[in-house]
């Protein structure tokens, strides 16, 4: 009775907090019918906010994958003075605020800031521009490749590394054939978590955006402008969109684990 | 392949602590060399310097008589098993044993059905034929050893290295592996060199051991050697179970402390003054005691091995004896006696007098 007890407080907590705000959110996006949530779509706008969070997205999951495993192996394989300190700064972006974040990029390069007048200058726009919101999106997803990989890595050691070297491998052989499909799982892991903070970042893109329609609003910014303006249907329809990619990213994320107990069944 | 090391120092990282101080070694080729010695002796470091997975401070280290060279070079001279076999758990036992060929440049690569008759070869000298398509988490850890021996040999190498390589097998695994590790390495005229703390281990498959102590070689011999000539008396106790004697050595004579123990000639050579006198167990022998005089008790302690186990009381220790096992043996029924030591070593300040 008890074990009931507690499967039904768990579900009935999950579906409360985690299943119903996406429910509600495709609801108030369908409350008119499906024709008004997809013709909310051609809105040049919309669609331009859509093409830059793919932009985005896959410009920060590229460099920060990249960034991630040169920076976990680095901090894996080698034991030097600053490490641990190393270690705690790569979280810095978890645990400031993504407000904080987004000023720090517009005191360097805003019309005001430190290196912004001579950039201006120069003809190169970063503040209030698309490259301000990918350093802000960058900066705010960094750690979450080099977090899943670090401890994984921590813990293999480097023994299969030495064994590879041992066998005749150079550096890229042994980080492709070796480190990295090792732990492919926590990458992908991470790779996919980045991508799902990426298309879903708010706090840091609004500051150094300046929301301008169809230039430099993303998803998170076009729906707030939509969701102020009355546009509800369209707000929620593209809220379901991003909500949607973001959980397909997320259930992606056990793919492997399916994958290899299928692989099992079938050995 | 032959081994030559010179001189070789080794600080532990950021400290002035020396893992290998001044060590020397000549491996000659097809030998089949054990480094034995306690925990933090500085087995794994020397087997890890001549590998060049770790660098040295000083010395010199020669392969064949010649340099080190690239590891990609050595890699092709040099098979190494690691301690808990580091194979690469997300490949097939046949992708593992074919790494070090898919590795070489393009080429010299053999061809994709060479290179799986070379892995079909090899599993079947290591006896695991069907073991290929597996991974090695299906694998037991006897499977395991033999694989990673397998990948340590897929290219050829002429310079075997093993670290601690039966640690993880159960006794009969490992008595069998042993055995067929010590045949393998004459079949493929191997150079082996192999780091165990177990000293049967090492008695039963080398035929040279090198004892380390604090980062030194203490000594350097075949086992017989080793086991008639302990140079120190920390060799002495490595090998096997010993019981030591103080006394001094007076006129010729080395006089025990203990009561119960008779006195024992002793060469010319061995100045007069305290010495401890080192034997083991089945050397120990018993005279009848003399009466009125001191005696010590015997208590018989089971048989094994052929050998029956008797101890013997002395004032304020218990001294472990062994006499061959046959009725009618000279302690059977003797319930008291002297102990004859005279097969001792001498040590002096842990070093051999005699």
């Amino acid at each position: 009775m008890r074990r009931y007890a507690l499967w039904a407080a768990t579900w009935g907590l999950i579906a409360l907090v985690l299943l119903m705000p996406p429910a509600v959110v495709v609801a108030e996006a369908l409350k008119n019918g499906l024709a008004p949530a997809l013709a909310s779509f051609s809105d040049p706008d919309g669609q331009a906010a859509i093409w830059l969070t793919l932009e985005v997205t896959v410009v920060s999951v590229l460099l920060n994958t990249v960034f991630g495993v040169l920076a976990a192996w680095v901090l894996t394989k080698y034991r030097f003075s600053g490490r641990s300190a190393l270690l705690v700064l790569v979280e810095l972006p978890l645990s400031i605020s993504p407000v904080v974040s987004g000023l720090v990029w517009l005191l360097l390069f805003g019309a005001q800031g430190w290196w912004g007048p001579a950039l201006e200058r120069a003809g190169v726009h970063i503040a209030f521009a698309v490259p301000g919101i990918m350093l802000a999106t960058v900066f705010v997803t960094l750690p979450y490749v080099v977090r899943t990989l670090v401890p994984l890595m921590e813990q293999q050691g480097r023994d299969a590394e030495e064994a590879a070297m041992l066998a005749g491998a150079g550096f890229w052989n042994i980080l492709w054939r070796v480190t990295l499909p090792g732990a492919r799982v926590a990458l992908f892991s991470g790779i996919l978590l980045t991508t799902a903070r990426a298309m879903g970042e708010f706090g840091a893109v609004s500051v150094v955006s300046g929301h301008i329609p169809g230039l430099t609003e993303t998803m998170p910014l076009h729906i707030e402008s939509l969701y102020n303006g009355y546009q509800t249907v369209a707000a929620f329809t593209m809220a379901a969109l991003l909500a949607g990619m973001a959980m397909m990213a997320v259930l992606l994320r056990s793919a492997p684990e399916y994958l290899a107990r299928w692989k099992e069944k079938q050995a | 392949m032959s081994v030559q090391v010179e001189n070789l120092v080794r600080h532990a990282p950021g400290s002035t602590r020396r893992l290998l101080d001044d060590v020397s070694l000549t491996v000659p080729t097809g030998a089949f060399v054990a480094l034995v010695g306690p925990s933090g002796a500085g087995k794994t470091t020397l087997l890890r310097a001549i590998a060049g997975l770790d660098t040295f401070e000083h010395g010199t280290l020669l392969l064949d008589g010649q340099g080190m060279g690239s590891m990609r070079d050595r890699a092709r001279k040099i098979g190494f098993v690691f301690q808990n076999y580091a194979l690469f758990p997300h490949m097939t036992v046949a992708r593992n044993i074919a790494f070090g060929l898919d590795v070489l440049p393009r080429s010299e690569r053999p061809t994709r059905s060479a290179s799986a008759a070379r892995v079909q070869d090899l599993l079947e000298l290591m006896q695991i034929p069907d073991a290929g398509p597996s991974y090695p988490a299906r694998l037991s850890g006897g499977q395991r050893q033999r694989v990673a021996l397998a990948r340590a040999l897929a290219t050829g190498p002429k310079l075997l290295l093993l670290d601690e390589p039966f640690g993880a097998l159960d006794p009969i695994v490992r008595r069998s592996i042993r055995t067929w590790l010590k045949a393998l390495h004459e079949r493929l005229g191997l150079t082996t060199i192999l780091v165990t703390h177990d000293q049967d281990e090492a008695v039963e498959i080398a035929d040279r051991i090198v004892v380390m102590q604090g980062g030194r070689i203490v000594q350097d011999a075949t086992p017989e050697v080793l086991n008639q000539n302990p140079q120190t008396a920390f060799v002495m106790e490595f090998l096997g179970e010993a019981s030591s004697f103080s006394g001094t050595v007076r006129d010729g004579l080395m006089v025990p402390d203990e009561a119960g123990v008779l006195p024992f000639p002793v060469a010319a050579s061995v100045s007069p003054g305290p010495v401890t006198a080192m034997l083991r167990p089945y050397e120990i022998q018993v005279r009848p005691g003399v009466e009125g005089g001191p005696a010590v008790v015997f208590s018989a302690d089971g048989a094994r091995n052929g050998y029956r186990h008797y101890k013997a009381h002395l004032a304020d220790r218990l001294i472990p004896f062994w006499v061959p096992d046959y009725a009618g043996n000279p302690v059977e029924g003797q319930a008291s006696g002297l102990l004859d030591i005279s097969r001792a070593r001498l040590f002096r300040e842990g070093q051999r007098c005699g």
